[in-house]
């Protein structure tokens, strides 16, 4: 199996017009996915990482918003491509699964036609009998119990996790190259998370799978991405290997999450640590680096110049942050430890 | 289901025999006297009093409302000897104004109502729906503004106003039909479609602002729900999308409400009905409260409840299918 | 006066109706959302509550509170029985026994001011005049970290995170001894219900509260309980002291929740020491006889079926409603 490139996105910028303003809601994004692999991105709310994947698709609405850059699947660049050949990737070379299975599904069709009808829009040449027998094996893989009865309900009676699982054969049914994951297990009780996270793995190597895996829970991230970029205001602040992460962060907002995170999990009774303030109005960014005003080593240049990403230590990282790497090594990897 | 279905007509006859008594008692108790209106102005009062006795109206007015009822499965007989009649099941009483049955009465006025109805549903549906989709996709665009005003001024101007400035402006001044003149559309076609083409359209447009707003609103809504992005996540085309989920959410409670409007106007849509001068069931309503002729307007309020309570209960079972969600199991 | 509990249930008991059949509309259909639940709060202390969706915490957490009215059991607070309290005593009885909500954005009225959101109790209730209202309700917005000249604004001129300190000093603003809070952080982010956490824990330092804190979340819960109780399906099935509960959890459900969390550390990957439950929860409207848990568990035997588990305290306040408790630490994260 070659680890190619399936997925390039490289200078993606988002605005949104809308009546109080201009909101850059994603601001140059650009990575790359290979074959196989899972790509994390975590971030809070409005950091862009809901939009950075809802853009991959080209779902933003275009009267309200201006997409720009290039966003490579299969040689075609979406942002650029018709219409009917982005109808084509859609659901096909690239899926995408929703954080909310309940309002994900369309409540007035059985499950079963829903499955089907992703299958035949992109097989015309399909029969019914064929899709019913897909979506059938399709169910199966992805775990429904009793497939042959529960193929004719209707979403409301699924259960959450159930229903999740729904969404997901929605997803593979066409054996997509890559798999856009927009915090999917978010909205599921612990146990089911479990089950779904465990799901999404094993049919990433049955179907040798790339995952765009967003969230902003750094468990989920540690459970399952290789590579992890970490996004604030809109923007790539950090990207760096998933142990790379963990052990040696290399961005300040990075450290204050991991802080908290492990603050929490620890079983001491002392205060947390935070991070002072709340996330930025995207209307209204502040001057030079977005997270400057949060910022505990925030200097006068930080105010001024925005910081671009840069080469950070020996693991590969990257990070869009002006102090000096010295420094950010060592405060990353205290930051790190438990 | 079954028992969901069963349960709703047992409370829709409770229903029907609550409007019935009320409305019964109700207009048994205004102050005009039925019998006074039997024979016209140089009445003597032994006629009346034997009109009285005659039509029952000396009873009591449990006795009254008893035979009254008994009348709707069984038919009633009025007067003794040689002057005896009687009203065919379903009775609902006897018009003096008009020497006739109640019931003859309805069988002849409501095939009218119910072509006006049927018509401009038709009609009202097609606009309303059709604008709806139209201001919802050009959201923000002139079609959507044209849109809100065709809706503000439907939903403002009543139907008199209206009904009398497009006869006028038609049939007067310009002079492209004729005066409405009703005849069944079995004898003669094309004289009913001349006469009923103007109030069809009429009522139509007026009933057609609401459903324009309620399509835009619905559909607007529709479009921002979760499982339409995901359908066009899946690559499905435009049209699938606005036909599977988008029109088919929005047209729910469409549906629905529809139903209960159509059943309002099979009561008899008064103002149109006198406007045209359509025989129809509004009109006889009108003619009978300037007459006071009781009978009538007990029979056609009854006749307007019973399609009322129907549809309700027929919307009711129709939500259910609609919405597997609101499915009784 | 009892000695030191703040709040105590006892035997609480919620069943709602869902559904009717025959002419007349016989409920069918009952759904078991809270069946025999009893807990002790120790003043000043703070309860968590573990479960997940439709475990009933939620549905506890208005019992409570008197939100809701229990099908049978009692709530007693500071000693005193306030099951069945109307009227005057009830709404005396509110002073003591606050709540917060999850949803910091509908928790609020979007048209009241915040100056309102926070005085309007203290008024109705009688515990400050209306000369010093503004001055009490600015003291008690610096406390919980909100800007006293923002009195005037509105609920959507504030980030998740303000809204929800808006709603503790709502509830401070009565001066109660309980605090039933319901999910409070579970819609904030990260940093930021770090913030809210950690001011929860000041104030109950600073004004001796006694919190019932009720989440899904079980580190959250972990880091601010002194004690821990788990539900499952409308029962209680282990509760003890917080510590002792994380580091070996005697209840298999409890064992399989704790190993389900993902922990923040990659290097504890696709460990086989995970546990991963088999199914979905039963519907609470027909749960399984018995030990409720057996359907997914994966010790269960017949025994299990036939008698239903009871929770037994043992002498250090520890209990587990099981027949076949883990014995030993979890040796995971």
């Amino acid at each position: 199996m070659s680890n190619e490139v399936v997925l390039s996105v490289r200078n993606l910028s988002v605005v949104f017009h809308t009546p109080d303003g201009d909101v850059v809601a994603v601001n140059d994004v650009s990575f790359d996915l290979r074959s196989g692999e899972t790509l994390g991105i975590v971030g809070e709310s409005g950091s862009g990482k809901s939009v950075t994947a809802s853009s991959i698709l080209r779902l933003n609405n275009s009267s309200t918003a201006s997409t720009t850059g290039s966003i490579l699947v299969s040689g075609v660049d979406v942002l650029s491509a018709d219409e009917s050949e982005v109808r084509r990737i859609r659901g096909s070379e690239v899926a995408m699964i929703f954080q909310d299975p309940l309002s994900a599904l369309n409540p007035y069709y059985t499950v079963g036609k829903q499955i089907a009808e992703a299958y035949l829009v992109h097989h015309p040449e399909a029969s019914k009998a064929d899709a019913r027998k897909v979506t059938l094996e399709m169910l199966k893989k992805v775990g429904i119990p009793n497939p042959e009865k529960r193929i004719d309900e209707f979403p409301h009676q699924f259960s959450g996790g159930m229903r999740q699982r729904i969404v997901i054969a929605i997803a593979l049914i066409n054996n997509p190259k890559v798999l856009i994951a927009d915090e999917p297990t978010t909205a599921l009780d612990v146990t089911v998370q479990a089950q779904i996270l465990d799901l999404m793995k094993d049919l990433q190597v049955e179907f040798n799978m790339a995952i765009v895996l967003i969230t902003h829970d750094l468990g989920v991230i540690a459970e399952a991405a290789l590579d992890v970029l970490v996004m604030y205001g809109g923007r790539i602040v950090e990207r760096s290997t998933v142990e790379a992460l963990f052990s040696e962060p290399t961005h300040p907002y990075a450290w204050g999450l991991l802080g908290a995170v492990n603050s929490l999990e620890s079983s001491g009774r002392g205060a947390l640590v935070t991070i002072a303030g709340s996330p930025p109005s995207l209307i209204a960014l502040p001057p030079g680096c977005s997270f400057n005003p949060r910022c505990s080593y925030s200097s006068d240049i930080c105010r001024t110049e925005i910081p671009l990403l840069r080469a950070v230590g020996t693991q590969g990282s990257v990070a869009a942050c002006h102090l000096p790497e010295g420094d950010i090594l060592s405060l990353g990897r205290k930051a790190a430890s438990r | 289901m079954f028992m969901f279905i069963v349960r709703r007509i047992f409370f829709a006859v409770l229903l029907l025999l609550a409007v019935s008594f009320f409305t019964y008692m109700l207009f048994a108790m205004l102050p005009s006297d039925p019998a006074a209106l039997t024979c016209g102005k140089n009445c003597k009062p032994d006629v009346i009093a034997a009109n009285r006795i005659r039509l029952g109206y000396d009873k009591s007015l449990m006795e009254q409302y008893w035979l009254f009822l008994k009348g709707i499965f069984a038919g009633r007989d009025y007067g003794t000897g040689a002057a005896a009649f009687s009203c065919g099941a379903p009775s609902l009483g006897y018009s003096f104004g008009q020497h006739e049955c109640v019931t003859t009465l309805i069988a002849q006025t409501f095939p009218v109502t119910a072509y006006l109805s049927i018509g401009a549903f038709v009609l009202w549906m097609l606009i309303g729906i059709s604008s709806g989709a139209v201001a919802a996709l050009h959201k923000g665009k002139w079609q959507d503004r044209a849109a809100s005003i065709f809706t503000s001024i439907g939903v403002s101007l009543p139907t008199f106003y209206i009904g009398l400035l497009v006869l006028f402006s038609v049939v007067i001044w310009l002079q492209i039909l004729p005066f409405p003149s009703y005849e069944s559309p079995f004898v003669n076609f094309p004289t009913f479609l001349r006469t009923m083409i103007l109030p069809w359209l009429v009522l139509a447009v007026l009933s057609a602002a609401s459903y324009t707003r309620l399509t835009r609103n619905g559909m607007l809504e529709a479009m921002n729900e979760d499982f339409v992005r995901l359908g066009v996540a899946k690559g499905l085309t435009t049209r699938i999308i606005l036909r599977r989920y988008v029109m088919r959410q929005a047209l729910v409670p469409i549906v629905t409400i529809a139903g209960l409007d159509f059943a309002g106007l099979l009561g008899g849509a008064i103002i149109t009905e006198s406007v045209f001068s359509l025989p129809g069931m509004g009109k006889m309503s009108i003619r009978a409260v300037v007459e006071s002729d009781l009978p009538v307007l007990v029979g056609t309020t009854m006749v307007a409840a019973v399609f009322i309570v129907l549809a309700n209960v027929l919307v009711d079972i129709a939500y259910g299918y609609l919405d597997p969600r609101v499915r009784v199991k | 006066m009892s000695s030191g509990i703040a709040l105590q249930a006892i035997d609480l008991v919620k069943h709602f109706s869902t559904g009717s059949s025959g002419v007349l509309g016989r409920a069918t259909n009952i759904v078991q959302a809270v069946d025999g639940v009893s807990f002790t709060l120790p003043t000043g202390k703070t309860l968590g509550i573990v479960g997940e969706s439709g475990c009933g915490k939620s549905t506890l957490a208005r019992l409570v509170t008197r939100l809701i009215n229990p099908s049978t059991g009692s709530v007693i607070l500071d000693g005193v029985d306030i099951t069945t309290m109307s009227g005057k005593s009830l709404r005396e009885m509110r002073r003591k026994l606050q709540m917060i909500f999850q949803d910091p954005y509908s928790s609020l009225n979007p048209r009241h001011s915040i100056g309102q959101i926070i005085g309007d109790p203290m008024r109705i209730q009688g515990i400050v005049s209306k000369t010093n209202e503004k001055a009490e309700v600015q003291e008690l917005m610096q406390r919980v970290g909100l800007n006293p000249e923002h009195y005037n604004r509105y609920p959507h001129e504030f980030s998740g995170g303000q809204r929800q300190r808006i709603g503790i000093a709502r509830a401070l603003s009565l001066r109660p001894s309980v605090i039933v809070a319901d999910e409070p952080v579970s819609a904030l982010d990260v940093s930021i219900q770090a913030q809210i956490l950690n001011l929860l824990e000041n104030l109950q330092k600073d004004l001796g509260l006694s919190y019932v804190f009720i989440a899904h979340d079980l580190s959250v819960v972990r880091h601010i309980a002194d004690q821990v109780a788990v539900m499952y399906l409308g029962k209680i099935v282990e509760v003890g002291d917080a510590a002792t509960l994380y580091s070996s959890p005697a209840h298999p459900y409890t064992k399989a929740l704790m190993s389900a969390v993902p922990v923040a550390n990659p290097s504890l990957r696709n460990s086989d020491k995970r546990i991963r439950l088999v199914g979905d929860v039963p519907s609470p409207i027909d749960p399984p006889s018995g030990c409720r848990f057996r359907t997914r568990c994966w010790k269960a035997t017949d025994l299990c079926a036939a008698v239903e588990p009871l929770l037994q305290p043992d002498a250090t306040g520890r209990a587990v409603a099981c027949h076949f408790p883990e014995a030993g630490p979890v040796s995971i994260g």
